[in-house]
């Protein structure tokens, strides 16, 4: 019963791609991608209770790895992803263990430092790292490969996601969240579980970058992964409700549709007017759901549930 | 579900002695630098205008950190957006100190209606505030391309661009007045809070809101003023930055940045470090810029934070904040 409705989303997903045409299947891609980066974000700040304005930065750590390794040691795309994981999961913990000192503001400060920072080194180690212009993988895929790749990635992340959280170390982390002093005194090691914590996020949103590269022809560019990117990420995280696995794909969605649904909208059609209505849904949402989606779904299912009651 | 509820912590702000001795030695070392060379003299007057820029505006972001534990993402648009209503007014015939004093009321009213519209009904949750700011960033950078467009714009110099020379060094009139205009603000708002009933009652409710209420101090009201006193910061800090970057949508996302970082380096809590911490950051950037050859502008923000999070890890709460006790 509690796995119905992930079963019949595996099913829709898998069908979903015979339905859509190469643009939309572009835009489900994107999609997949947000999945991904808000559910690593999720298990840092949702679960862990440790804010991070940075993951654009992991993004674009993990995207620059896929390309150097597929553009200058020709490695199999889908072979980059897991050596993406690796590699992003280590700078998240060398970026953990530092942030064991900051928290709250000075670690919201301190990430968002990081995600401005990382995409100016493209720019000043031009001849590795290709400069403005960015690098490109050795080749391209298409739309329905790119389906099959990221959906499967966001898949399987979810899975590991729930297993790991439902566990012992999931419970360790939201002992953390509730209080730190609480959790010390009950044997876990805060330095271990929170630099863990901010590994596991890293290397999720590592991957997402890594297919983000895919997805914009296999380009590596300092300003796709501006500060925007990670602005993004942490809105969709907040829009989907900190600390619930089954809002995150309402906030991907969030993102990944909101501007592609307002540009068909008469008068907001600019590239400025999308702005202008993303910024003002947001706080409309932010103001009326504080909890996000998940506190809506929540809401919703426990009236569903008294109803069931009543009417029996 | 996570709230992030807020712990209003005891706030306590002094200067240690040891980073009392290193500003002292810092100091004396520019004006050691600044009789000894030409060129580091006009570097340092250069970089102390640009970090009052940077001082006004953490001063901002200080001012309402201290009443509500937030920090306010918006800042840097909302002072593009008051500076854009400046050169509007400038453009129906006003002249420049004229539209300049009006634009600051315009920005007090926008900082407190923001705070009464959007911040009040949230303001028990703390992500929620950062999340609604970040709207707003996106929302106020939107309007602005919309209304006025992405390309460059230019306001009238309002110091007009008289360089002089005092021995082999030239110093631009432009930039003493922009650290006049800056210091003077900061000194204004210092008074307004020291020696006014109205400071001493904004300083009651940021530090203790529910004792404050008691004795009769509007709270909400005294929130509301504090927002529109940062936004009035935020408008001079961006008219001072307009004679030298010029009118566009992004002029003050790097100059928000460089606040953020100035702001944290004095400690977030204390409104004298956001401008010593400024002034500082100012100076440093631009004395690397000529020395290092290294540290070329793609660097700059990269080397700021990587000052400033070197100061994190040795006082974590900036460099005039003092290490604060919670209760569990």
């Amino acid at each position: 019963m509690k796995f119905l409705p992930a079963l019949a989303g595996a099913v829709v997903l898998a069908l979903l791609p015979f339905a859509l045409s190469g643009y939309h299947q572009g835009l489900a891609v994107y999609i997949a991608i947000y999945f991904i980066a808000i559910l690593g974000l999720n298990i840092l700040t949702g679960y862990t209770g440790q804010i991070s304005i940075g993951h654009g930065a992991f993004m674009a750590i993990g995207g620059y790895a896929t390309v150097i390794m597929s553009h200058d040691h020709h490695v199999n795309l889908i072979a980059t992803l897991p050596i993406s994981f690796a590699v992003t999961f280590a700078c998240g913990v060398l970026v953990g263990i530092p942030a064991l000192r900051l928290s709250g503001v000075y670690l919201a400060l301190a990430t968002f430092a990081l995600a401005v920072s990382v995409p100016q080194f493209p720019l000043k180690f031009s001849k590795f790292l290709g400069g403005s212009n960015g690098l490109q993988t050795d080749h391209t895929v298409s739309h329905l490969w790119l389906y099959g790749v990221s959906w499967a990635s966001a898949a399987i992340l979810f899975v590991a996601g729930w297993l790991l959280l439902r566990g012992r170390i999931g419970r360790a982390f939201r002992a953390i969240r509730d209080s730190e002093v609480a959790a010390a005194s009950s044997g876990v090691s805060l330095p271990i579980y929170k630099t863990f914590a901010f590994g596991v996020s890293a290397a999720f949103a590592g991957v997402a970058g890594s297919l983000f590269v895919l997805a914009t022809n296999g380009f590596a560019q300092p300003n796709e992964f501006g500060i925007l990117l990670s602005l993004k990420i942490l809105i969709g995280a907040a829009v989907a409700g900190l600390g619930s696995l089954w809002g995150v794909a309402l906030g991907a969605l969030f993102i990944g549709l909101l501007p592609e649904i307002s540009a068909s909208v008469p008068l907001v059609g600019s590239s400025h007017g999308q702005d202008v209505a993303f910024g003002l849904i947001v706080i409309l949402i932010m103001m009326l759901l504080p909890n996000g989606f998940a506190g809506l779904l929540a809401r919703l299912e426990s009236r569903f549930k008294t109803a069931i009651k009543s009417g029996t | 579900m996570v709230s992030f509820a807020k712990q209003k912590t005891a706030v306590s702000t002094g200067v240690s002695l040891p980073v009392l001795a290193g500003l002292a030695a810092g100091a004396i070392f520019l004006v050691v630098g600044s009789v000894s060379s030409d060129i580091f003299a006009q570097q340092t007057v250069a970089g102390l205008a640009l970090g009052a820029v940077f001082g006004s505006l953490a001063l901002a972001l200080v001012l309402i950190y201290r009443a509500t534990e937030v920090i306010n993402f918006a800042q840097g648009e909302l002072a593009t957006a008051t500076t854009y209503i400046a050169y509007q007014l400038t453009l129906w015939g006003l002249s420049y100190w004229l539209s300049f004093f009006l634009t600051l009321l315009i920005a007090f009213a926008l900082g407190a209606v923001i705070q009464i519209v959007v911040i009040r009904p949230i303001q028990h949750s703390v992500i929620a505030v950062v999340i609604v700011t970040v709207g707003m960033f996106i929302l106020i950078d939107g309007l602005v391309t919309w209304k006025w467009g992405a390309d460059l714009k230019f306001m009238k110099a309002p110091f007009g661009n008289t360089v002089y020379h005092a021995g082999g060094v030239a110093f631009a009139q432009q930039d003493i007045g922009v650290l006049l205009v800056s210091i003077l603000s900061v000194v204004l708002l210092w008074v307004l809070f020291q020696f006014t009933k109205l400071g001493l009652a904004m300083r009651a409710a940021a530090l203790r809101p529910a004792a404050a209420a008691l004795v009769g101090v509007r709270v909400n009201w005294m929130l509301a003023i504090g927002w529109g006193l940062a936004a009035v910061l935020g408008a001079v800090a961006g008219l001072m930055t307009e004679p030298t970057q010029f009118l566009q949508p992004t002029m003050m996302q790097a100059i928000l940045l460089y606040a953020f970082a100035a702001a944290v380096l004095g400690g977030l809590e204390s409104p004298v470090g956001a401008v010593i911490g400024g002034l500082a950051l100012g100076v440093f950037l631009n004395l690397i810029g000529q020395y290092v050859g290294f540290a070329t502008s793609e660097l700059r923000l990269p080397i700021a934070f990587a000052v400033l999070l070197l100061v994190l890890l040795l006082k974590p709460n900036g460099l005039f904040g003092r290490k604060q006790v919670r209760r569990v």
